[in-house]
């Protein structure tokens, strides 16, 4: 189900404010809108669930045409097959959570129902809280019942808007590794708002940045990530998601290799509280500022990854700082990663696009 | 027996009145609070300020203008005449038509105040479970607006088992029909049958301070539940 399976073409001005954007999303996994506070990240999904009635423009989702202001079409909210996760959980007061999980499956057309309502109770781990009212659950609780309720009602897209923003670090962890599971898991698109970077680079697959209303840029998440005429390549949080399989762990070393899609290995300490199995899609991030740059191979290093690398571009960063952009894979399977350095070294080492130098890797963290 | 015949009947006659006008306000109170509450019109100002009016009014203007609208020669009157049916002042039906306008806004304002506390988060999330606006008001907004729909029939019934001015206006002091029990009391005052004024007024007194105190308890109630 690849392709745009997701479209959304709009504009809505409301006061002082634009929103003009012209998407086609996948029709699977998670796809993050980014930006700053007022950037637009909100509104867009108020549009995609119909709780803009001054939005104009189309949305197509799944093949079926939710709006279409030409024609005069505009399916009203409950009438769209969406399921919407608000930052606060806003569960019913009034309900117990089986009540709240059984509001929009009682809702949804037995043709339209794909599961039964309590899908959610496992993907979320919620089945001991069936009982129990609102008020009685942790903010982290209320959240999963939240995303279970919306889930029940066999939705054709999911939109969350900022989940984990109302929830303090502790919860925050609780909650994100049910997120992966999810993302694993579900097989509708997801879109999901955030300005947490440590989320785009743990959730997304699909980055879209928005900025003053308008779409900055968009593609893989890979990609944005490194590209240097974005924000998103620049301050301290800088740094590249690289998809890999797990490979053979090294026991008596505590190590595991990696390998990138382009065939290049990559070792890592082993944690004890995670050690996927051989051959699991895992997603590591390689901060800017954890990778040097040398122009021989150095034989006698300590660091464990060294790989040969292109400079694809380089960028000013920050004051005596450089940003450099590197290619570690094949013609035909880049991989792309970041490096930070001194302006002086990029001076000395005359460092330029195209130059073929070694990548020292000083650190790799396993984010799912 | 502590209560004379004519207190009990008083008493009686007072219930029923608060008990039906408590109802009809019900039903009428909740959906024009709705309106209220979401109406972005400009004619919601204005009504709503005409449902506050009764409550800066003098009791005596109100059952005035009641009176003359519902009497023989008044609009309302007339047209209940056309449809050949009786006036209404001086009746058992005129009085519930007078305590319903003297406690609408004692219906209103506390259902309207939990309407708006409400917000739009709630209907929106009802919305994303495929719920209609008619499925979200009765299985989402009145269930939530309770607190505020139970403080408006109990103030509601409790102010209109207060009403003085208007009664006499409207409904006069007819024995069964409409001499309800602060209008009995002011018959005993009148007549210095002081006991009888007295035990009259201590079960007012009793039951204005039990409901009021039953409100109370309800609502600490419910904010325990909430802050947990």
């Amino acid at each position: 189900m690849n392709g745009s399976c997701l479209r959304l073409n709009v504009r809505l001005a409301r006061d002082g404010f634009t929103l003009a954007v012209d998407l086609s999303l996948p029709g699977r996994g998670i796809s993050v809108l980014f930006g700053p506070s007022g950037s637009g990240k909100t509104s867009c999904l108020r549009v995609l669930a119909g709780l803009e009635d001054g939005a104009q423009g189309t949305v197509v989702v799944d093949g079926q045409t939710w709006q279409d202001s030409q024609a005069g079409v505009f399916l009203p909210t409950h009438r769209r097959a969406l399921g919407y996760v608000f930052q606060e959980a806003s569960l019913f007061d009034h309900l117990t959570v089986e009540g709240n999980l059984r509001f929009g499956f009682d809702r949804t057309p037995a043709a339209e129902r794909r599961h039964d309502w309590r899908h959610g109770l496992d993907l979320l781990g919620i089945s001991h809280l069936l009982n129990r009212r609102p008020h009685e659950l942790s903010g982290g609780e209320r959240q999963r019942v939240a995303i279970a309720r919306a889930l029940a009602t066999s939705p054709r897209l999911l939109l969350m808007d900022e989940p984990l923003a109302a929830l303090d670090a502790a919860r925050k962890a609780e909650i994100l590794p049910w997120l992966e599971q999810l993302h694993e898991r579900l097989d509708i698109p997801v879109v999901y708002v955030t300005h947490s970077m440590d989320e785009v680079t743990r959730l997304a697959d699909h980055l879209v940045l928005l900025d003053g209303g308008q779409v900055r840029a968009e593609g893989t998440v890979t990609d944005l990530l490194t590209r240097l005429d974005l924000p998103l390549a620049h301050g301290d949080h800088a740094g590249a998601v690289l998809l890999a399989r797990t490979g053979q762990a090294m026991p008596e070393d505590q190590l595991m290799a990696l390998e990138l899609a382009c065939g290049r290995l990559l070792l890592l300490p082993q944690t004890r509280e995670r050690t996927p199995a051989p051959n699991t899609q895992v997603r590591v991030r390689v901060m800017a500022r954890d990778v040097s740059l040398s122009l021989d191979a150095p034989l006698h290093s300590s660091v464990l990854n060294i790989l040969p690398a292109t400079v694809t571009g380089l960028e000013p960063d920050g004051p005596g700082q450089v940003l450099v952009a590197l290619d570690i894979g094949r013609a035909d399977c880049p991989a792309r990663l970041l490096a930070r350095i001194s302006q002086l070294s990029a001076r000395r080492l005359d460092i330029r696009p195209g130059l073929a130098l070694y990548a020292q890797v000083k650190g790799v963290a396993m984010v799912r | 027996m502590l209560l004379s015949p004519d207190n009990l009947q008083a008493l009686w006659l007072t219930a029923q009145v608060a008990a039906l006008t408590t109802l009809i306000l019900l039903l009428l109170g909740t959906p024009l609070a709705w309106w209220l509450a979401r109406s972005r019109t400009w004619v919601a100002r204005p009504v709503g300020a005409l449902v506050s009016l009764p409550l800066v009014l003098p009791p005596s203007v109100l059952g005035f203008y009641l009176l003359v609208a519902l009497g023989p020669s008044g609009p309302l009157g007339q047209a209940m005449q056309a449809l050949g049916l009786p006036t209404l002042p001086f009746t058992f039906a005129g009085l519930v038509v007078a305590s319903v306008f003297y406690s609408l806004p004692f219906m209103v304002q506390p259902i309207l105040n939990s309407m708006q506390a409400l917000g739009e988060r709630p209907l929106e999330v009802a919305a994303s479970l495929r719920a209609s606006p008619r499925d979200r008001f009765f299985h989402v907004v009145l269930p939530l607006c309770r607190p505020g729909i139970v403080t408006g029939c109990v103030m509601s019934f409790a102010h209109t088992v207060g009403e003085f001015g208007v009664v006499l206006m409207v409904g006069g002091n007819i024995p069964g029909v409409t001499r309800v029990v602060s209008v009995q009391i002011f018959d005993h005052v009148e007549a210095l049958e002081y006991a009888d004024a007295h035990r009259l007024a201590a079960v007012m007194l009793v039951f204005a301070f039990a409901v009021l105190l039953g409100l109370q308890l309800y609502n600490a109630r419910l904010a325990r539940r909430t802050s947990a």
